[in-house]
């Protein structure tokens, strides 16, 4: 068996040392507090300040906590700040696919509409942004659940709305872990007959999952006969969910 | 046939970025790179212009390679950039002799007080169809030409040069020292206070109201047209538009239509309404400025407001007051609350524009009271970007007499829903944004594409506009007038702040 992980017990370290200290620390005060080296301890505090655990002044270029711990066990990355970021690629998506284009994110065990792009063909369409969609049968709540156990767990009765709305946990559970397998979540006339949706997790920072970005459209134009999504529109979702997780990364913020 | 595409060079006020286009009007390639923002004294902004001709330089090639489009395969290139920053430079070295200075540099304040008591001013502003106001350029240069006493001799014999960002790209483009051409497009050459806005001509009672030698401005030419094939950057092809930022935001949002108007919602926040090819002189505190000029066609004009402080006022809530993290957060903590508590915020931080004009002005939050939240902070901040933009379509619809049937929106502030609804609430109209979000680049490729037969004409770029999304008013009469009371009452508290002091 492996043992400890010594970066990860020195980034504790550093972290009680800051919430112990009533004022900001400098590099120097931190690397000869935890007898670091002094390149190791920065290394060690420009990740922690990547991930926003830790606050750099940037006047003095001292250290404190930051925003992120108080976030713990709150969302992880507020839901307007992931529009603003998935503005560009979610419009690029629907104009390349010509679809609908949603974004959506956990809320208990259904889907909040996050962003909403309109099918580019000027039909009348309304605005979304805001309801919310049942997590077992959507694209973008499947994409969701997959990567959110608890939530899973947490599901009540699941609801049947059409004939293939899939309402036994067991086969959920066996959809979930096809979803993870192929980076991708179908929706098959599960929630609206004659509908279909396509959707993929959105990574930020360490992997973790902090949304889904999806199509919806008729069924016969999002998949094939054999009920699998169309490769070529599957394979748009998933290149705008990595361009959006790159938008996700620390650096870009 | 293989593939042609267009180009656009988006010169802005923090950053030069370079778009690749397709027949289509979908976005192929991009490259942007920033630039330094100098503030060397309190009011003044400044720009390195060689920093933003080596950007050009870098971010052209960049974007093609992003692309992965050939040189030959781009049948124009068109510039859209920063209105309004002065540029003066060396014919002969091709060095500026001094930094730009930007738009938002208000150095030239006094300047214009003194000028403004001349008998003369009233007509300057017929002439130009502007304000007499620290924003455009022509102070700019004056201030240029005062700092620097051996410059004006240089100047009538046009040895040094001015021009606004688009000159100094199309003269480095075509060649800098070796023969580079020296022109402004009518849109540009509009914002200096030195161009007859009828005969679209330097005038030469606004030339000798600000003192400036004609030897050194460059030649007026329609926004759509051939100028020259570049020599530089992307050899041979040929410039064929450029527009100011906002007249191309106006271009890329299709509004080619009188009565059609777009607000760019960024840092502050630009809305221009399309007037056709009549030129509608405002009562209502607007600018009057040409939209776009196409070679051999009249010109198209439009009535232009601009808003100071939108976006600026969201990052000093979260910079100033450290109430939010994030810019996009500030809808989260809106939405903790249902309304502004009474609370009425007003950000006259360095004045008001449009329609007011009231440089002594300073910004309030009034209503004050133990009940006001962080939450209604934030929602007074987003509504008064709201509220800005209502007063500013109330002068629009008054000057013109054209209806309003629908406000097109780009811009980063777009992804804030709150703000976007209450946009539509206030107006009582729908509020649409369209799917391609760079609306100001798309207009320089449009007007590119079509002034070298790309595109065959203005309705097959209207076909390429689509809805990304749309707002429909959902706020009651009685609501919208109550708080448009409100709001006017807090911004007649906010006038006569600034005082001479003894």
């Amino acid at each position: 068996m492996p043992g400890s992980v010594q970066s990860i017990q020195r980034a504790a370290a550093i972290l009680h040392l800051l919430a112990a200290s009533a004022g900001r620390l400098s590099l120097a005060e931190v690397s000869s507090s935890l007898g670091l080296a002094k390149g190791t301890a920065h290394g060690l505090l420009r990740t922690l300040r990547e991930v926003g655990l830790v606050e750099q002044d940037r006047a003095s270029a001292q250290y404190r906590l930051g925003p992120a711990l108080l976030q713990l066990g709150t969302s992880y990355l507020d839901v307007n700040e992931l529009r603003a970021r998935s503005l560009n690629w979610a419009d690029s998506l629907a104009a390349h696919v010509a679809e609908t284009v949603r974004l959506g994110s956990l809320l208990k065990n259904q889907v909040l509409v996050v962003h909403h792009v309109f099918r580019p063909d000027d039909s009348p369409q309304v605005l979304d942004v805001g309801t919310l969609l049942p997590a077992h049968a959507t694209a973008l709540g499947k994409a969701l659940l997959a990567y959110a156990p608890t939530a899973v767990r947490a599901l009540p009765q699941i609801e049947r709305y059409t004939r293939r709305t899939v309402v036994s946990m067991p086969r959920l559970r066996q959809e979930l872990t096809q979803v993870r397998r192929a980076g991708v979540a179908v929706e098959n006339e599960e929630w609206l007959v004659g509908m279909a949706g396509i959707a993929a997790p959105i990574r930020g920072s360490g992997g973790l999952v902090v949304g889904s970005i999806g199509l919806s459209g008729p069924v016969e134009r999002l998949c094939l006969t054999s009920g699998a999504p169309r490769p070529a529109l599957a394979a748009a979702v998933t290149d705008a969910a990595a361009a959006i997780a790159r938008e996700l990364e620390p650096d870009r913020r | 046939m293989a593939e042609q595409y267009v180009l656009a060079i988006d010169q802005g006020t923090t950053s030069t970025r370079c778009i690749v286009f397709d027949r289509r009007g979908r976005l192929v390639g991009v490259r942007q790179r920033e630039h330094g923002q100098r503030y060397p004294r309190p009011g003044w902004v400044e720009h390195d212009a060689v920093e933003i001709w080596r950007n050009v330089e870098w971010v052209v090639p960049a974007a093609l390679a992003d692309a992965g489009v050939d040189v030959g395969a781009v049948v124009a290139i068109g510039i859209a950039n920063q209105r309004e920053t002065t540029i003066v430079w060396d014919r002969a070295t091709g060095r500026p002799v001094g930094p730009a200075i930007v738009w938002q540099d208000t150095r030239t304040s006094g300047l214009l007080d003194a000028l403004a008591r001349r008998p003369e001013a009233e007509r300057v502003q017929d002439l130009s169809g502007l304000p007499l106001s620290p924003y455009f350029a022509a102070a700019r240069l004056r201030w240029i030409l005062d700092h620097d006493p051996g410059l004006g001799v240089r100047a009538e014999r046009g040895d040094v040069l001015f021009g606004t960002m688009e000159s100094w790209l199309i003269w480095n483009l075509t060649g800098g020292t070796d023969g580079g051409i020296h022109v402004t497009d009518v849109t540009n050459a509009s914002r200096t206070m030195l161009m007859d806005i009828v005969t679209r001509r330097w005038h030469p009672e606004l030339l000798r109201f600000f003192g400036i030698p004609e030897g050194m401005l460059p030649q007026i030419v329609p926004s759509l047209h051939r100028v020259a094939d570049a020599r530089r950057v992307v050899p041979g092809v040929p410039i064929a538009a450029a527009l100011g930022d906002q007249q191309a935001a106006l271009f890329g949002q299709a509004c080619f239509d009188a009565g059609e108007v777009k607000c760019t919602y960024g840092t502050g926040s630009f809305l221009l309404m399309n007037t056709g090819d009549e030129l509608v002189r405002s009562k209502h505190g607007l600018i009057v400025t040409p939209a776009y000029e196409i070679a051999g066609e009249p010109a198209h004009y439009a009535l232009e407001g601009s808003i100071a402080v939108t976006g600026s006022l969201v990052q000093w809530f979260r910079d100033g007051l450290q109430m939010i993290n994030s810019a996009p957060e500030i809808e989260t903590l809106a939405r903790t609350v249902d309304d502004n508590g009474g609370c009425y915020i007003v950000p006259a931080f360095a004045g008001l524009l449009a329609p007011y004009w009231r440089s002594e002005a300073r910004g309030i939050i009034v209503g004050l009271t133990s009940y006001i939240t962080r939450g209604h902070l934030a929602r007074a901040i987003l509504e008064a970007t709201g509220w800005q933009t209502r007063e500013v379509i109330d002068a629009m619809l008054a000057d013109s007499g054209l209806p309003l049937t629908s406000l097109k929106v780009d811009g980063g502030m777009t992804s804030d829903n709150l703000l976007m609804q209450f946009v539509a609430d206030v107006l009582d109209t729908p509020v649409v944004r369209p799917m391609v979000a760079e609306t100001v680049s798309l207009g320089a490729a449009y007007a590119a594409g079509l002034s070298v037969g790309y595109w065959p004409d203005l309705d097959s770029l209207r076909r390429n506009w689509h809805r990304a999304a749309r707002w429909m008013p959902r706020m009651t009469a009685t609501t919208r007038d109550r708080e448009y009371g409100n709001w006017k009452r807090a911004v007649q508290r906010t006038f006569d702040w600034i005082v001479d002091q003894p």
